[in-house]
């Protein structure tokens, strides 16, 4: 019997022990980052141009390559990510609750993710919009002529609430179908449940260019209902975290707007140009600011090559998903991309 | 030989299988209680420190989407439980039409395990055999593929008499809500009042006189006729909403879309196959004895089945069969794998909106909780009335 | 007086025949003209049927991995699909070059289960065998140890996975169910009372939200800092769902013991534990072993749901192999049909196997 007290004091114990595991303050980012060694990075699952991987698990994309670039600058080598998929539902509660250090997963800035989840929004790495995509012989021209018929959605998105903003605004009745996965939506656009699929204009040049049998039997249409900024999130309370993202994307966006490429990052070392010398670090040293060393971002230039590079590489008109320039282009070329100074 | 007193007991020793238990039963409930407000202090401090907003207060708030087919209509500036209260309805649409069907497939194959023709039963077993051990979810996106697959495309239906069928459903007509409904809806209830009442009055003057009379297709009769005459005196409305060929898709009518389409019959198939092997367990169960002295007395099979068999297998087939039901309501919630707005699916975008994937959830188990509680209600109250009164 | 001659009765005709083939169809299939009536028609209908149905699958089909030979007016079913994709379809996003691990694994898995079907295996040792096996399985996929090379768990996927969740869940759920169903039937109210909290909720909700609690909340549930790999939280879901039907399933078995043999060990002095131990428990559950396999069945079917949650089981990994790929999309349905038949392979076996177990146990009672 003394054996059974014994016991049953021994649980009391350990159950009341349970309670002193007391959930620690906010850990900041960068230092479990350095001690752990890698950048975790929650992205799509597979959106082909901004997080997709490919056979041998690498992953391509502009989403990933961010990723990369902060890698690059924090820890010194661009390979020293673990990308994390998310589905849409999980990916700010991944955020949250300390999974990922970063959200890179083409997500919309808007204030309710501002203000009530807890997240802070860095950088727009992509200015997008919402469109919509028809089958060429449905002869549509314009969405508004879409009214009272049926559009496939992906559900866990803004998408949802544009389509019905839009359909309130133009009385058009439109009949969601919606999908929880990628798969299923593009399922039922192709075999003809709906007559049109809405996401954003990237996402729909990207499934038509990938998924369709004959990209050249659908159509996407000019007109875009919205305004998407896509970019990282990070938490919110970690504001050194915060800047150094938001950094390393105006960084990239200055570096083309200055002429630095991957290729001539190092030639760059001796230019004479005084911003140079500061986005390179041979002039001043920015990176003891942000908490990083002065290599900083010549690093992330030369891993991913800067924003212009980028762009071209995965999303661009050589690419699979062929998207103009258009709004994502430098603020003196026509563009909405206006890096702040890097000094 | 003096008798010695027995030894005290005392009250709060360890010997005592009272104070054992006692012990015992606060050391769970401590435990657990320590656990779960671990949890809870731990969601809370999480919340806190990231400044996630909590709380019900969403519910009041404009939903902000639209739901792409509902009984009644719904418009995206109203409030999160309105749309959660559409989502409710979907799903209560898809369970209860898929019990009465099942109940019917189900009993109808349990049945016919018992025929006499060995192709019959032949098909029965490979129909449960096959249906039963293939998952629901799978069976879920066959059908739907099968559905947007091989129906005609929007553009061309195929019609039917007023039917059209396309890939986006079965478009029928259905008539324009007038006030006269309204009267045919009161008929059919006074229908069913007097075809209950004259029932009785049938089924007492058979036990007393033995002579039947009509107990089924009179009562039926009944509640058609007074459904008319009410239809009739409300003006006898007769304008329907038809079905027409738009330009994009077949417009106007009721629709069955291919989500709901896809939703009932896979639902109906799958939870037919369990039924069915619940029905033929409980006429199993049935003493042989039985059938044989139904038999004995000259009833045919039909009325062998239906009047001595099945009436004492329901004591054994209701308690699976309720399970059954729930497993079929509880089913429906894949309806976010194919795009059927039920109550998960909505809860899902709710989640999306808002953020508080807490409060969503609560509210989807709060919905599945009540209307499990609700079914397994009603059919313990049915079981008890259908109980053989034994002496 | 000369003897009456013995006049033999007319002989009666031979008995017919009730064995044998002829007579069996003559009694099942035109017993009477209900019956004829009934072959005649749904005969009919399969003789029509078949030719069709067979030619699809069989005759007219392609089996090579060409998807033009598919399009070709008039083929039928293009099991050049499953040719192409097979081993998309049946590992999942694993590493290409590695898919000789989750094979292996796999088989050892598949292996444990026939072994612990039968009889001979039905010791003590088989929990140890469990779980060495399953530490082998862990060990082969995640690699990093051994030189093999390291696999992270989200690219898990396919059989593999199915199997790992169904096996895992139901011997962690085993454990739990047996708790709950003896607390179900304890004495303290508490206890009880908890125990059939527990059940009853579980057993109100679906799978998929018990399974988008474990996926996207059980991080908010911790302290800070602390992870849990998705894989974990999802088996944490299904172990905790399997655990309330499992203990429903004992608790029947607990029942059918007559109350006789608790009162005999009670006088015999033994506590409750022993008394559960050696006299309850194994009566019990030799009765449950049909409704415990029933509920693996439940479980193997219900692990296609985290397809929800993003793990790219059986199911999922066929909507990935073919959803993207427009070559193959139109052929999606035999896909579908060629996941569906591993599905039926393996639940049918099992379902056959607890009607044997089932004719076993009750071979005692037979007279």
């Amino acid at each position: 019997m003394k054996l059974n007290t014994v016991k049953t004091v021994a649980a009391l114990v350990a159950s009341l022990g349970m309670v002193w595991v007391a959930p620690a303050h906010a850990g900041k980012t960068l230092d479990g980052i350095k001690a752990r060694g890698q950048v975790i990075c929650g992205v799509h699952t597979g959106l082909a141009g901004f997080s997709a991987a490919d056979s041998n698990g690498k992953w391509n994309g502009l989403d990933s390559d961010i990723c990369r670039a902060i890698a690059a600058a924090v820890l010194g080598d661009g390979d020293k990510v673990k990308y994390v998929p998310l589905p849409a539902q999980a990916r700010f509660t991944a955020l949250q609750s300390g999974e990922i250090d970063v959200l890179s997963r083409n997500t919309t800035f808007t204030l309710t993710r501002d203000a009530s989840l807890g997240l802070s929004q860095t950088a727009v790495t992509y200015y997008d919009g919402q469109g919509f995509m028809v089958p060429v012989k449905s002869k549509i021209k314009s969405p508004k002529q879409l009214k009272g018929q049926t559009v496939c959605v992906q559900s866990g998105t803004t998408t949802e609430k544009n389509l019905t903003d839009f359909s309130k605004t133009n009385s058009l009745n439109i009949k969601p179908v919606v999908f929880e996965k990628l798969e299923a939506v593009e399922g039922a656009y192709f075999s003809g449940r709906c007559i049109a699929y809405t996401t954003d204009a990237s996402g729909l040049a990207a499934v038509r260019n990938k998924s369709a049998k004959n990209p050249a039997d659908h159509l996407i249409l000019p007109e875009i209902i919205s305004k998407e900024p896509l970019g990282p999130l990070v938490r919110r309370g970690d504001d050194e975290w915060f800047a150094i993202v938001k950094w390393v994307i105006y960084g990239l966006i200055e570096a083309e707007e200055y002429g630095v490429t991957q290729a001539n990052v190092d030639a760059m070392k001796t230019s004479p140009d005084p911003v140079v010398g500061r986005i390179l670090g041979t002039t001043e040293d920015t990176g003891k600011l942000l908490g990083l060393d002065k290599e900083w971002l010549a690093r992330a230039i030369k891993t991913t090559g800067n924003y212009g590079e980028i762009f071209e590489r995965n999303v661009g008109p050589k690419s699979a998903l062929q998207l103009p320039r258009g709004l994502n282009n430098l603020w003196n070329k026509g563009g909405l991309m206006y890096a702040y100074p890097v000094r | 030989m003096t008798r010695q007193a027995p030894p005290r007991k005392k009250k709060f020793s360890w010997r005592s299988q009272a104070f054992r238990g006692l012990v015992y039963q606060i050391l769970v409930v401590t435990a657990i209680g320590l656990a779960l407000w671990f949890l809870a202090h731990n969601t809370a401090t999480n919340m806190r420190i990231r400044g996630i907003q909590s709380g019900f207060d969403f519910l009041t708030s404009a939903a902000g989407f639209d739901i792409g087919e509902s009984l009644y209509p719904f418009d995206s500036g109203e409030a999160y439980w309105a749309a959660f209260l559409i989502g409710l309805t979907n799903t209560l649409r898809v369970a209860v039409l898929g019990i009465i069907l099942t109940t019917v497939l189900g009993t109808l194959i349990g049945i016919s395990h018992f025929s006499r023709n060995a192709l019959v039963r032949g098909i029965c077993s490979v129909y449960i055999e096959v249906f039963r051990n293939i998952p629901i979810l799978l069976q879920l996106l066959m059908w739907y593929l099968l559905f947007t697959e091989l129906l005609p495309p929007s553009t061309e239906p195929v019609l039917l008499g007023p039917f059209y069928l396309s890939k986006g459903g079965l478009n029928f007509p259905i008539p324009i809500w007038a006030s006269g409904h309204a009267w045919a809806a009161w008929g059919l209830l006074a229908g069913l009042v007097l075809a209950g009442w004259q029932r009785q009055r049938a089924i007492r003057a058979f036990e007393r006189t033995a002579r039947p009379t009509s107990m089924f297709w009179k009562p039926l009769a009944i509640v058609v006729v007074a459904g008319v005459v009410g239809w009739w005196l409300g003006g006898a409305p007769a304008g329907f909403d038809s079905p027409k060929q738009g330009e994009f898709a077949v417009e106007n009518g009721g629709a069955l879309t291919p989500e709901f389409l896809s939703m009932l019959l896979g639902l109906t198939v799958y939870t037919a196959a369990f039924v069915a092997e619940v029905v033929r367990a409980g006429i199993q169960s049935v003493p042989r004895g039985q059938a044989e002295a139904a038999g004995a007395l000259g009833l045919s099979p039909l009325q062998e089945m239906r009047l001595v068999m099945l009436p004492q297998a329901l004591r054994v087939i209701i308690p699976p069969m309720t399970n059954q039901y729930l497993n079929l309501t509880k089913n429906s919630s894949l309806a976010v794998a194919i795009g059927y707005p039920d109550v998960v699916s909505i809860a899902n975008t709710a989640i999306n909106q808002t953020g508080r994937a807490v409060e969503c959830i609560a509210v989807i188990m709060l919905v599945y909780l009540t209307t499990s509680l609700a079914t397994s209600l009603l059919m313990n109250w049915y079981n008890a009335r259908s109980a053989i009164k034994e002496r | 007086m000369s003897a009456p001659s013995f006049q033999p009765i007319p002989a009666r005709p031979a008995p017919v025949n009730t064995d044998g083939l002829l007579p069996w169809i003559r009694s099942n299939l035109f017993g009477n003209w209900q019956t004829t009536l009934g072959t005649l028609l749904v005969g009919g209908l399969l003789l029509w049927m078949l030719p069709h149905v067979l030619g699809w699958t069989l005759f007219r089909a392609v089996w090579e991995a060409n998807a033009d030979a598919c399009r070709v007016d008039g083929v039928g079913a293009c099991w050049g699909v499953i040719t192409e994709k097979y081993r998309l379809i049946l590992f999942g996003r694993y590493p290409f070059e590695e898919h000789w691990r989750p094979l292996v694994a796999t088989l050892l898995m598949v292996a444990l289960l026939v072994a612990s079907c039968a009889r001979a295996f039905w010791k003590p040792w088989l929990a140890i065998l469990w779980i060495a096996v399953l530490v082998a399985f862990f060990t082969i996929m995640l690699g990093g140890v051994l030189g093999l090379s390291r696999v992270e768990t989200d690219r898990w996927g396919g059989l593999p996975l199915t199997i790992l969740l169904a096996s895992l869940s139901m011997s962690m759920a085993f454990p739990i169910a047996l708790v709950v169903a003896l607390g179900r039937r304890s004495n303290l109210p508490a206890i009880r009372s908890v125990c059939t909290i527990y059940v009853e909720l579980i057993r109100g909700v679906p799978l998929i939200s018990v399974l988008f609690m474990a996926s996207f909340m059980f991080p908010l549930f911790m302290p800070q800092g602390f992870t849990i790999d998705v894989l974990i939280r999802v088996v944490v879901g299904i172990t905790l769902f399997a655990a309330a039907y499992m203990a429903e399933v004992i608790r029947g078995g607990l029942q059918a013991i007559p109350k006789g043999q608790v009162e005999a060990a009670a006088t015999l002095g033994l506590s409750y534990w022993q008394t559960q131990r050696k006299i309850v428990l194994p009566q019990a559950l030799s009765m449950v072993v049909p409704g415990i396999v029933n509920n693996f069945i439940s479980t193997f079917k219900d692990t296609s749901l985290v397809t929800i949650v993003s793990l790219y089981e059986l199911t999922g990994a066929m909507g990935l192999a073919l959803n993207s790929d427009a070559d193959w999309r139109p052929f999606m349905i035999e896909g579908y049909l060629f996941i569906a038949s591993i599905y039926f392979i393996f639940c049918f076996s099992m379902s056959r196997y607890s009607r044997w177990v089932e004719t076993q146990v009750n071979k005692s009672k037979l007279r």
